[in-house]
């Protein structure tokens, strides 16, 4: 007896969810991007759970895909967050809104 | 071509000569230091005495064969129109390259003592031959647009030397008004001259006169080319009503009023009607206004020039005068008559102009004629230049004036014109009179100041100048003895005949016209060199009077309240109110609102990462839900 498609949905709903959340609420750079992470592994497991489902192996390629893409992504962005933590000795985004309109 | 023909391959060289002068002391002016003066004369020298060998050789050809033209190259080339550069000797062209090279030669000997330790001496001197190329293109172009070149060529020098000194204020403006006014003048010239393209489809001379006398113009037309042509001269040569410029011309430098603004320049309206005489004969109504306005002018000028305190505004007003005088002679027809006042009145306006300089040279600058007096004891030479100079004007025979005025006066009377002879007269009266005033005050009484009592002669270099223009009017009248004199009979194949007739017996005229030369210079003695009259108590007694005389009647000041005022004030209006207000304002406008809606706008942009986030996904949630319910 399989596991119903659903219930994968559901928990990747859930932590998408969580990812959304933690991006749109944290203020410290560092929470803000492990929420990130959150939201694609999210993705991720959507999509494995559909190539399952489908008995179709490119779902599960293009987690693969989505998985080097995202530490590669992480490379940059903790680059990034370094070199912020650096220059201000901070990394709460909203003391960065210089571009503020 | 005979070898003595082949001479006037040479013409170009009388203009080029100045040209070259002009621009080695232009470019090379202050390395050249004192040399920068006697290049400028050299050159000029060189001019003359080719003017006087090409004019010689003028003379050995026959009389009625007396014109060379000479193509350098085509100039411009419109459609149908070609205007060629082109030099013309004729005798009238001849007459005046000799009096430019000649007195303008002698000028600039002259300028050397007189600008001696300026720092700008190649500049000027630079100008001044600028100057006499212009001129000469003005007097030797075949064609009017060369004529025209010339014109404007002139203008703008005169400019520039009237400014010479442009760290006096007087100067500038003095400049700024003198080129202004002429333009009024020019501009109508220049819609002459379109007029003429439009008419005869050529502008040469040559081709002018050929269609003229061949009567291929309507007589309204031609009185419209004669009328537009001579505002233009009204504006060069300083006549009513565009002689305003003249008097304040004097700010400039002594030598440029006496080259510029007395010797050439101004002559060249003289030049313009007597060239241009077969159209203006066309055209009654021309000749007539010509010769109104000269004799206003003569009149006018010789009044204001009584009133003068300033020894060079009583000469600026003089020369007007004068220029009066050679208008009256061409609107009788009078050409030659003209052209001999022209040479005559070159001779002893320069005269006279450089004397003041050279009074001024030896007064520290001083002009004003009531600080004068006396001056011919420490100042022989310039002073017995300068009674010649003012007897040649004031008409006392056997000097140049009294042959020249009188030949105007005589035509003015055997032609029938009874007025004009009356009038002339009168006008003659007050130039004898002005220029007595001028000398009794300067050079005879009691010195009436320290400079006056300390004044010292010139230089050589400066009086030697003024001993050859002495003898120059002394023996100019020689010229033309009698109205059907020498320079008549060389002029009449160009200028035609004397107009003649009958009226007063000339010896009865010659007596009238030395009565009334010496009553005025008696008068002007008794009054301001005797010493038996108070002539400052008579002044306070006329003052309103003289208040009016002096201001020039005051046309500046009608001028100003007329012209100039309602053109400030029309300015004022587009600059402050349609520009200011307006115009910039409907721009300000634009920038206010386009800054009003971004303030809104950029309410937006919060800084806030999150806020961009939230965006992003609110975004994706809205085109999935669209793409959904579409789909």
């Amino acid at each position: 007896m399989r596991t119903p498609i659903a219930f994968f949905l559901v928990l990747s709903g859930i932590l998408f969810g969580v990812g959304t959340a933690g991006v749109l609420l944290r203020k410290n750079a560092l929470v803000i991007f492990m929420s990130v992470e959150l939201q694609l592994n999210a993705v991720n497991l959507a999509l494995v759970a559909f190539a399952r489902m489908h008995g179709d192996l490119r779902g599960q390629v293009l987690a693969f895909f989505s998985m080097i893409v995202a530490a590669a992504e992480v490379v940059v962005g903790l680059a990034i967050i370094v070199a912020v933590y650096r220059r201000r000795l901070s990394v709460n985004v909203d003391d960065s809104r210089e571009l503020r309109g | 071509m005979t070898p003595a023909a082949s001479a006037f391959h040479y013409l170009w060289l009388i203009p080029a000569l100045p040209l070259a002068g002009a621009a080695v002391n232009l470019f090379f002016g202050k390395r050249l230091g004192k040399l920068s003066g006697v290049l400028a004369s050299a050159t000029l020298g060189a001019a003359f005495l080719l003017s006087a060998l090409l004019v010689k050789d003028l003379m050995a050809l026959p009389g009625d064969g007396r014109l060379v033209v000479r193509h350098l190259f085509d100039w411009i080339s419109v459609g149908n129109l070609t205007v060629a550069a082109d030099l013309r000797l004729d005798q009238v062209s001849a007459i005046m390259i000799l009096v430019v090279t000649g007195v303008g030669a002698l000028i600039h000997v002259y300028a050397i003592g007189y600008m001696h330790g300026d720092p700008r001496t190649g500049r000027f001197f630079a100008y001044l031959n600028l100057f006499v190329f212009f001129m000469l293109m003005l007097v030797l172009g075949e064609n009017l647009l060369l004529l025209y070149l010339g014109w404007e060529g002139v203008g703008l020098c005169s400019y520039l030397l009237i400014g010479f000194w442009f760290d006096r204020p007087e100067a500038s403006v003095a400049a700024k008004k003198a080129f202004i006014t002429t333009r009024i003048g020019d501009t109508f010239m220049l819609v002459g001259l379109a007029l003429i393209v439009a008419k005869f489809g050529t502008l040469d001379f040559t081709a002018i006169f050929h269609a003229t006398a061949a009567g291929g113009i309507a007589k309204g037309t031609a009185t419209a080319i004669a009328l537009l042509l001579f505002a233009g001269a009204i504006g060069k040569s300083a006549q009513v009503p565009l002689h305003v410029w003249l008097p304040d011309a004097m700010a400039g430098p002594t030598p440029v009023s006496a080259l510029i603004h007395a010797a050439t320049m101004v002559t060249a309206g003289v030049y313009l009607v007597v060239r241009m005489h077969p159209i203006f004969e066309l055209s009654g109504v021309a000749l007539t206004v010509v010769l109104v306005v000269g004799l206003v002018t003569a009149i006018f000028a010789g009044t204001c020039a009584f009133g003068q305190d300033d020894i060079k505004r009583v000469l600026a007003y003089s020369t007007i005068s004068q220029l009066g005088f050679m208008f009256m002679a061409v609107g009788m027809r009078a050409y030659a008559a003209a052209m001999f006042m022209l040479v005559a009145h070159a001779f002893y306006k320069a005269l006279m102009f450089l004397g003041a300089g050279s009074v001024m040279h030896g007064t520290h600058d001083a002009t004003d004629m009531r600080t004068f007096g006396g001056l011919l004891k420490p100042m022989p030479i310039t002073g017995v230049t300068f009674l010649i100079g003012a007897a040649a004007q004031a008409g006392v025979p056997p000097l140049a004036g009294f042959f020249a005025k009188d030949a105007i006066l005589e035509i003015a009377n055997h032609t029938g014109r009874e007025l004009v002879y009356v009038l002339g007269t009168f006008a003659a009266l007050l130039s004898a009179a002005y220029i007595g005033r001028l000398v009794f005050l300067t050079f005879f009484g009691e010195p009436r100041s320290q400079e006056a009592a300390h004044a010292h002669e010139s230089p050589p270099v400066m009086w030697i100048p003024l001993a050859v223009l002495a003898a120059g009017a002394l023996v100019a009248g020689w010229l033309n003895l009698t109205p059907e004199g020498r320079l008549a009979g060389f002029l009449e194949p160009v200028a035609g005949a004397v107009p003649g007739g009958s009226g007063l017996a000339v010896p009865v005229m010659d007596a009238i016209a030395i009565a009334i030369t010496l009553s005025a210079l008696i008068a002007a003695w008794y009054t301001f060199a005797s010493g038996r009259v108070d002539w400052l108590a008579v002044r306070e007694r006329f003052q309103p009077l003289q208040r009016v005389l002096q201001n020039g009647w005051y046309v500046d000041r009608a001028y100003q309240t007329v012209l100039v005022e309602p053109a400030r004030a029309f300015a004022h209006i587009t600059a402050f109110v349609v520009d200011t207000k307006i115009i910039d304002g409907l721009v300000n406008a634009i920038g206010a609102g386009v800054k009003r809606l971004a303030s809104v706008g950029r309410r937006v942009q919060t800084g806030y990462v999150r806020t961009y986030a939230l965006a992003i996904g609110l975004g994706v949630v809205a085109l999935m839900f669209w793409v959904g319910v579409r789909g």
